[in-house]
């Protein structure tokens, strides 16, 4: 019987099956829903398979490292931006190696559907020299991921899997195969392998070199890779990932008459490459993303043929690709297609109707018409919307936690009042240190924690925050006399003005924590807050 | 066999039970299907849309490529019009006619509706009263899923066998209520077409 998956499913069910012992992982668009199918199967509660939310993307991974090291096989699963939260671990796992099979997830945004820019992950994969696998299909999501497991055994490497949005949140009727056992506690043989002091990191390093040959090798003979023979050599395509499910819709039913080089697992697979440009004139890369592989043939072999794709202009150089943005780049006559009526508007997303977010603007933009030189330094999570109309009262977005650092340097410039409103899970994901270097140093910031207890933006996933912003805030250093609870509602907004206005004039750090649950949390989660809260007495 | 369906609405507006319907009758027909959706920030009281395949071979694309819809099916009406370009040129238009105000610049309604009309083959229905009259407005998708059936490529038993499978752990009543508006749907497209 088929199973219907997303890919992000079929992702998740395939780890189940490939006997992982634990996932670790923080939730982001769109590599979510793999550690939420985890975290609702019987089959993994019964096999006790770890699968609560981390902190972050860094603490994830590690902790995913230590169940490897313990000799289990584990995962970890990110979008592409958690990636640079992770990338210490990220770089140095591949330098000592794992013990148990390792494999990472992480999904790009091409397009930026959810994110803040559209960096692709092969680039990380390539950087730490692990092997990178790029699923097409979402059968074949399922295959790669149990071939990523012994993959990772095999080399001694985690693997990176690269998942694009698309392919994350599209449904297919899926066949799944036996399952694996969980392994057992097995400690590393070497007992150095894991200890990258520099002696010993030298070493683990000349190993990483050395197996290169074997990554490459492995790539070459992938059953993943597929050279596909065409009989017009006038060009060759190569088509990674999802981008060859684009490419032959271009052809239906009658099968693509050029020669296709599909890859789907990297280090590229030089001898296959070789083969397309000895036999066809021009060259078409097709990839989601950067043009990760058409800059390395591009450089090396455009020479003596032409490599065309999103460099060349043949393709859009930024945003998804898609049967269309293909068709034009294979040459074919234009379409003509309806086009949209002049009366249709755009619908920007907005924060939901009874959204705490909403009162907390409200009062931020009254306080904005008293001070002239208020700068609101925003972050990542539904907060974010309060960058759009109708608040529009946040003048910067960069990364996780960044509100609360970018209001200190601001600050030490001398801007005064400097703002910084975040999430609260936001704020455990990657405020607190940055709360700290403003203790320090008693930098004249008011940092307002948008308390909706949930990781919202997500799908109002559980946040580490819940029940503990006072006790971090007051352990970091934060005074109590500067340290406010209010609650966001319409009726107290002269009231939480009052507070805010009282804080900005605070020549210090002051934190304000705007305490009203996400309206997205279910019922049963609700109650599970209320006792969080009695628990904590605020 | 190849048909091509999109869904769209805004946010939280539950084009994904269609979708959930359409998919869970597909499989259980043996045919294959494809079905991307939009999750996170779009979600958000933002625009909308699933991309639905079904075919008796294999499919490559999780995109509909422009110009090869067969139908759009819409749950709200100015947003049935964002995806006119999918659209095949005899291809059906399928829509309810409420409304969703969460935009200043929104059109006017008679200016909306007299552009839908001008398009063959639409159906422009207000599925939130039929539903409402049925004794259960939250089926509005489903009366527009009925009204849409005859076009799709599966028969009318695997449609409401699917509804059954989905609305089961929600008791029997809610199935009934469901199974009707479908049917009404159906009946109301019916008429109008004829």
């Amino acid at each position: 019987m088929k199973h219907l998956f997303l890919g992000n499913e079929a992702l998740a069910q395939a780890a189940i099956d490939a006997g992982i012992s634990g996932v670790y992982s923080y939730p982001g668009t769109p590599s979510t829903e793999i550690t939420e199918y985890i975290q609702k199967s019987k089959l993994a509660k019964e096999l006790n398979i770890h699968s609560q939310w981390s902190v972050n993307e860094k603490t994830a991974m590690e902790a995913a490292l230590g169940m490897s090291y313990a000799g289990k096989r584990a995962m970890t699963v990110m979008k592409h931006v958690g990636l640079n939260v992770a990338a210490d671990v990220f770089m140095n796992m591949s330098v000592s190696g794992i013990n148990g099979g390792l494999v990472v997830v992480v999904a790009d945004d091409p397009s930026m559907h959810s994110s803040q820019n559209e960096q692709d992950s092969r680039y990380y994969g390539r950087f730490a020299l692990i092997p990178i696998l790029e699923p097409s299909t979402q059968q074949e999501t399922y295959e790669i991921t149990r071939y990523a497991f012994h993959l990772s055994e095999q080399m001694g490497l985690p693997v990176l899997i690269r998942m694009v949005t698309r392919l994350s949140h599209s449904r297919a009727g899926i066949t799944t195969s036996k399952r694996e056992t969980q392994k057992e506690i097995s400690l590393p043989k070497n007992p150095h392998q894991f200890q990258l002091i520099p002696f010993y990191a030298r070493k683990r390093y000349q190993h990483l070199i050395n197996i290169q040959s074997d990554n490459r090798e492995s790539s070459e003979n992938s059953f993943f890779n597929k050279y596909i023979e065409g009989p017009n050599t006038s060009m060759g395509i190569i088509a990674s990932g999802i981008a060859y499910n684009y490419l032959l819709e271009n052809f239906e039913d009658d099968g693509c008459p050029f020669p296709i080089l599909k890859i789907s697992q990297y280090p590229m697979p030089k001898k296959l490459i070789k083969k397309l440009f000895n036999k066809c004139k021009k060259i078409l890369v097709l990839e989601d993303g950067y043009p990760f592989i058409e800059e390395l043939v591009g450089d090396f072999l455009g020479e003596k043929q032409k490599v065309i794709g999103r460099l060349t202009g043949h393709l859009n150089r930024i945003g998804e690709l898609d049967p269309d943005n293909i068709r034009e780049a294979l040459g074919f006559e234009q379409k003509h297609t309806k086009k949209i009526p002049k009366i249709v508007s755009g619908r920007p997303p907005e924060l939901c109707v009874g959204c705490a977010h909403r009162d907390l603007f409200d009062a931020i933009n009254e306080l904005g018409k008293e001070i002239s030189t208020q700068q609101v330094f925003g972050d990542i999570g539904c907060s974010a919307l309060g960058v759009l109309p109708p608040f529009q009262s946040i003048n910067t977005l960069i990364d996780m936690g960044a509100s609360i650092t970018m209001a200190k340097g601001a600050a030490d410039a001398g801007i005064h009042p400097s703002i910084a409103i975040i999430g609260d899970s936001t704020f455990t994901h990657s405020g607190m240190t940055g709360l700290l270097d403003a203790v320090i140093e008693k930098t004249p910031i008011t940092i307002i924690i948008s308390d909706n207890s949930a990781i919202a933006m997500t799908g109002a996933q559980d946040s580490s925050a819940s029940g503990r912003l006072i006790t971090i805030c007051e352990g970091i250093g934060v005074e109590e006399d500067h340290l406010k609870v209010i609650t966001p509602l319409h009726k107290n907004l002269e009231e939480n003005i009052n507070t805010i206005r009282q804080e900005l004039n605070y020549k210090g750090v002051s934190v304000v924590i705007a305490q009203r649950p996400c309206i997205q949390i279910p019922k049963e989660k609700k109650a599970k807050l209320r006792e969080i809260k009695k628990e904590a007495s605020y | 066999m190849k048909s091509n369906i999109i869904l769209s609405g805004v946010g939280g507006q539950g084009i994904l039970t269609i979708a959930a319907i359409i998919d869970t009758a597909t499989l259980n027909s043996n045919l294959n299907i494809k079905q991307s959706e939009v999750h996170g920030m779009s979600q958000r009281g933002g625009a909308v849309q699933s991309h639905v395949r079904i075919s008796d071979k294999e499919i490559f694309s999780d995109l509909i490529p422009k110009g090869k819809a067969d139908v759009i099916i819409s749950v709200e009406p100015m947003e049935l019009l964002r995806y006119l370009p999918y659209l095949k040129n005899d291809g059906y238009l399928i829509t309810d006619s409420n409304p969703f105000l969460n935009i200043t610049n929104y059109p006017e309604l008679e200016e909306l509706y007299s552009e839908i009309q001008s398009h063959p083959n639409t159906i422009l229905i207000d599925a939130k009263k039929i539903a409402k009259e049925i004794g259960n407005a939250r089926a509005t998708n489903i009366v527009l899923l009925g009204a849409a059936s005859s076009i799709l490529p599966l028969n009318e038993e695997s449609l409401k066998n699917a509804i059954k499978i989905l609305f089961e752990r929600k008791g029997e009543k809610i199935v009934h209520k469901n199974i009707n508006a479908f049917d009404t749907g159906k009946k109301i497209a019916s008429t109008l077409v004829s």
